[in-house]
C-alpha cells in the first residue's frame, strides 16, 4: 500500500466473508471513507480485496481512558508513537488524558494535542481536559473553553487524581451540563490512600507494603453517584477495580442515576498475587485487586453494570520501572493487548460474544465521549471505522516489539489469544496483515473541522 | 540456599541448619583468637540505604570474624543520596567483585529486586527491608528461644526446634518487619506465636497468619507464655492516630513493672523477657523489665553475630548440598536463581 489517502477521497476496499459482529459471514465493501455496502456476494471494479474468511469484522475500537504522555513527557510516548500502538491495538479513537506537562487545562493544550493527533493520522485524538487548573483540585479549569475549542471535549478528567472536594465536583458535574460533557472521576479518598503502593489485604499485609484499600475507591464513588443524582448530572467512573465498587454503580443504575463506568484489561485478568515478585511492572493505580474482585468485574461487564473496557495505557520509561518498588512509577501499556485480554478473561470465558465485544469496546465509549462518527453499526452508509480480527491467533506478548514506547506490559510472555489484523479509520487502512501501513490524511481545508471531516 | 531474602519460605531444614552452623560459630566467639579463615578472601558489602549502626555492624563483625573483606556503603554521603539508582549501586558492587551484598532498605522487597535481576550476581541478604522482613532478626531470636527452651528441656540446642514453645509478640506489629519474620519462621519452627497488639497496628488480613491475634496483653499473658517479645513503637504513631497518646498506649500494651511481677505471681517463672532493640524504655518496656534476669536483649545481640557468621558462611561458602534435597515451593525456587 503506497497511496496516501487525502480527505475523504481513500480506496475501495472489498472485505470477503468476515464475521459480521462475530456472527454470519458476509462482505464489506469500503469506498469513500465510508461503509458503501454489506451483503453477500459482492464486488466492485478496481477494489483491493481482503479475503476474511475466519476472520471477525467490529467496529474500530474507541479507549475512553489513554495517556499519551505528549506534551511533556515525550520520553514516555508521543502522539505519534501512541496512537500507532492504538491503531495496532484496533482502535480508531482514543481519549487523550488531561495529566500532561502543561496539564491540559486550557483550549490551548487540548488544540494541540488535537492537532497533533490529526498530524499523525492513526486513530481520532480526543482530548481530555483537566476538571481543575493544574489537577491541583482547587479552582475549576476553563472546561467551557475546551469544549469550544477545536478539540470540542466532552470529557473531562484529572485521572491520575481525585477531584475530591465534594463541592468542587458537584459544581463540575453541574457545570459540564452546559456542553452536554462529563466528568470522569478518578475514585482515589486521598487520605485513605496516602502513600499506598498495592491492594489492601492479605498480600500486603505479607510484604509489607502500604495499602490501597478497596474502601478508598467505593467511599468516592458512593458520594459521586448521590451527587450526580442530586444534581441531574452525567458521571463516568474511570477504572473501577473491586467487587464494592460493582454494586454501588449497579444500585446507582438501578436507583436511575445517569452514571457509566469503566475497566481495563489488566484488572479484568490480574491480581495482587503477582505484587509477591515485587517487580515494578504489576504497580497500577488502582492495584491489581483480588481474585474475587477479578470475577466481580467480569461479572459486572458481562451484564452492562460496567459499560467500557478502558486501557489506562500509561507507558512510563524503563527507568521508572527498573527501581525499589516504593519508588516505581504507577502504569502499565494496554492498547496493543487490550483486544487480546478481553477475549482472554470475557469471550474465551464463554461471558460475552464479539456483539458484546463491540458494544464495550466502541460503541458505548463512543456515546460517552460524544463521538458521533465512531462506535457506529457496520452497515452501509456508516463510516468506515472498521477492524479485522483473527480470534483463533495465539501470541506470546513481547514489548519489545510494539509501537508503543512503554516497555511496561504486566502480560510480557504470556500467551495470549486473538489478533488485529486490519484496521480501517475513515475507510483508509492504518494497519494491514497485522502491521502498520500508512496513516489517514486530512484534507489541509479540514483542519479545524473537529472529528466528522 | 543462594539468598536470603525473608523467612516466609525458609524450610525447616534450612532454618535449623543456619542455627545449627549459628552454635558452632557461637563457640568460635569463646575462643581466645575470635577468628575463622573460612572466607578469605571473599568480599562482603553491607549496602545500608537506612541508618542501622546496631544491624551493620553486626553483619562486620560477623564478616570479619569469618576473614572476609567488608565494604561499608551507606546511602548518605554516597552517589546514592546525589540520585544513583539501586540498579546502578548494584551493577557497581558488582563490577568491583562482591560476592556478598547485606542490604538493609526502607522500601519494602529491595533485596528481592536485587535478587531476581541481573543487576548483580552476588549472594544477597536482606537485612531489613522497609517493613517487610528481617530475617537474620528471627533467626538470632530464634536461636535466643532454642537455647532457652532446649535447656528447660534438658536436651541439647543443635538439631532442636521450638515444638510447643508459646511466644507471645506485642507491638506495632503493622510496621514490623521483626514481627512478620518472627511469625514465619517461629512457624516453621514448631512454635505457638499470639500477636498482641492495638487493632490499628495488625495488618489487615492478619487473620490469615498462622498465629493467634489477642488485643489484650494481660490475657495473654495470664494464658501462659514461654517468650514475650516486645516490639518498638514510634512516638510518632500517635500524631496518626494509631493510638491516642503514648501513656495509653503504655497502659494497655507496654510490658510495664506490674506485668513484670505478674509474670511471677502467675507461676512463670521461666518466662524470658525479648526485644529486637532499641528499646523505648518507659514507653513499650520499663527499665525494671528490661533489666531483669528474665531480659535477653544483650543475649540476642551477642547471638545475633553467631547467626549472622553461619548465614554468610552458609551462602558464601558454596555448601548446598541441603538445599539441594529441601527445595522449597516455587517462589522460592525462583527467588534463589
Amino acid at each position: 500500500m503506497t497511496e496516501t489517502a487525502t480527505g475523504t477521497a481513500t480506496g475501495t476496499y472489498l472485505i470477503r466473508g468476515a464475521a459480521i459482529l462475530g456472527g454470519d459471514a458476509e462482505d464489506l465493501l469500503i469506498r469513500d471513507g465510508v461503509i458503501a455496502e454489506r451483503g453477500t456476494g459482492l464486488s466492485a471494479e478496481g477494489a483491493t480485496v481482503i479475503e476474511a474468511p475466519g476472520l471477525v469484522a467490529l467496529p474500530g475500537m474507541v479507549d475512553i481512558h489513554t495517556h499519551l504522555r505528549e506534551p511533556g513527557r515525550e520520553d514516555a510516548e508521543t502522539v505519534e508513537t501512541g496512537t500507532r500502538a492504538a491503531a495496532l491495538g484496533g482502535y480508531t479513537a482514543v481519549h487523550a488524558m488531561a495529566n500532561s506537562n502543561p496539564v491540559a487545562d486550557t483550549a490551548g493544550v487540548v488544540e494541540q494535542v488535537h492537532s497533533l493527533g490529526r498530524a499523525s493520522g492513526w486513530v481520532d485524538v480526543r482530548p481530555v481536559g483537566a476538571v481543575t487548573v493544574g489537577l491541583a483540585g482547587e479552582q475549576l479549569a476553563e472546561l467551557g473553553a475546551m469544549a469550544d475549542s477545536r478539540a470540542q471535549v466532552r470529557v473531562f478528567s484529572d485521572d491520575g487524581l481525585c477531584v475530591h472536594d465534594p463541592v468542587l465536583m458537584r459544581r463540575a458535574l453541574e457545570y459540564v451540563k452546559a456542553f452536554d460533557g462529563v466528568v470522569a472521576q478518578h475514585a482515589q479518598e486521598p487520605r485513605l490512600t496516602a502513600g499506598a503502593q498495592m491492594n489492601e489485604g492479605t498480600v500486603s499485609a505479607v510484604l509489607g507494603l502500604a495499602g490501597w484499600p478497596a474502601v478508598a475507591e467505593e467511599s468516592i464513588i458512593a458520594r459521586d453517584v448521590l451527587l450526580a443524582q442530586h444534581v441531574g448530572s452525567r458521571l463516568h467512573v474511570c477504572h473501577v477495580s473491586t467487587a464494592g465498587s460493582v454494586e454501588i454503580v449497579r444500585w446507582a443504575k438501578e436507583r436511575g442515576i445517569n452514571v457509566t463506568a469503566e475497566v481495563t484489561p489488566h484488572h479484568l485478568l490480574l491480581t495482587d498475587e503477582l505484587v509477591r515478585s515485587y517487580d515494578p511492572v504489576y504497580k497500577v493505580n488502582p492495584p491489581l485487586r483480588t481474585d474475587a474482585d477479578v470475577q466481580a468485574l467480569r461479572a459486572g461487564l458481562a451484564d452492562g453494570t460496567i459499560d467500557v473496557v478502558g486501557t489506562d495505557h500509561a507507558p512510563h520509561p524503563s527507568e521508572h520501572k527498573e527501581c525499589e518498588w516504593a519508588q516505581a512509577a504507577m502504569g502499565m501499556t494496554g492498547l496493543e493487548t487490550a483486544l487480546s485480554v478481553v477475549q482472554e478473561s470475557m469471550i474465551e470465558t464463554g461471558l460475552m460474544t464479539w456483539a458484546d465485544f463491540a458494544r464495550v469496546t466502541s460503541t458505548v465509549p463512543a456515546a460517552i465521549g460524544r463521538v458521533a462518527d465512531q462506535g457506529r453499526p457496520l452497515e452501509a452508509g456508516e463510516p468506515a471505522n472498521v477492524i479485522l480480527v483473527d480470534p483463533a491467533a495465539r501470541w506470546t506478548v513481547d514489548p519489545h516489539k510494539m509501537a508503543t514506547m512503554g516497555r511496561n506490559s504486566p502480560f510480557a510472555g504470556r500467551e495470549l489469544p486473538g489478533a488485529v489484523i486490519a484496521t480501517f479509520f475513515k475507510g483508509h487502512p492504518t494497519v494491514l496483515d497485522g502491521k502498520l501501513n500508512t496513516p489517514y490524511r486530512y484534507a489541509a481545508d479540514t483542519a479545524g473541522a473537529g472529528s466528522s471531516s | 540456599m543462594k539468598h536470603l531474602l525473608s523467612t516466609e519460605n525458609l524450610s525447616a531444614a534450612n532454618a535449623i541448619r543456619i542455627l545449627d552452623t549459628a552454635e558452632e560459630m557461637a563457640a568460635v566467639g569463646d575462643r581466645e583468637v575470635k577468628k575463622l579463615p573460612a572466607l578469605r578472601g571473599r568480599t562482603v558489602v553491607n549496602l545500608f540505604f537506612e541508618d542501622s549502626t546496631r544491624t551493620r555492624i553486626s553483619f562486620e563483625a560477623a564478616a570479619k570474624r569469618l576473614s572476609a573483606d567488608v565494604i561499608n556503603f551507606a546511602a548518605k554521603g554516597s552517589s546514592v543520596s546525589k540520585g544513583e539508582s539501586l540498579k546502578d549501586t548494584a551493577q557497581t558492587l558488582a563490577a568491583m567483585g562482591a560476592d556478598a551484598v547485606v542490604i538493609r532498605h526502607w522500601a519494602s522487597g529491595a533485596p528481592h529486586r536485587l535478587a531476581a535481576t541481573d543487576w548483580i550476581d552476588a549472594a544477597v541478604i536482606n537485612a531489613g527491608d522497609g517493613t517487610h522482613e528481617h530475617p537474620t532478626q528471627a533467626l538470632l531470636d530464634a536461636f535466643t528461644m532454642r537455647r532457652h527452651w532446649s535447656k528447660l528441656k534438658g536436651s541439647a540446642s543443635t538439631g532442636a526446634d521450638l515444638t510447643g514453645m508459646r511466644v507471645a509478640i506485642a507491638g506495632d506489629v503493622l510496621h514490623s518487619r521483626v514481627a512478620r519474620s518472627n511469625v514465619w519462621l517461629l512457624r516453621t519452627l514448631g512454635a505457638e506465636v499470639t500477636l498482641v497488639a492495638p487493632p490499628t497496628l495488625l495488618p489487615i488480613g492478619v487473620e490469615h497468619w498462622p498465629c493467634k491475634v489477642s488485643y489484650n496483653l494481660d490475657e495473654t499473658l495470664e494464658a501462659g507464655v514461654d517468650a514475650i517479645m516486645m516490639l518498638r513503637v514510634q512516638g510518632e504513631r500517635m500524631n496518626a492516630s494509631f493510638f491516642p497518646s503514648t501513656r495509653e498506649y503504655s497502659r494497655r500494651w507496654g510490658f510495664d513493672d506490674a506485668r513484670l511481677r505478674a509474670l511471677d505471681e502467675l507461676g512463670l517463672k521461666d518466662t524470658i523477657i525479648m526485644h529486637p532493640g532499641p528499646m523505648n524504655r518507659g514507653l513499650e518496656i520499663s527499665s525494671a523489665a528490661a533489666d531483669s534476669p528474665r531480659s535477653t536483649v544483650l543475649a540476642q545481640v551477642r547471638n545475633g553475630v553467631s547467626v549472622r557468621m553461619a548465614a554468610l558462611y552458609l551462602l558464601l561458602s558454596g555448601d548446598t548440598r541441603e538445599a539441594a534435597t529441601t527445595p522449597g515451593t516455587a517462589r522460592s525456587d525462583k527467588e534463589s536463581n
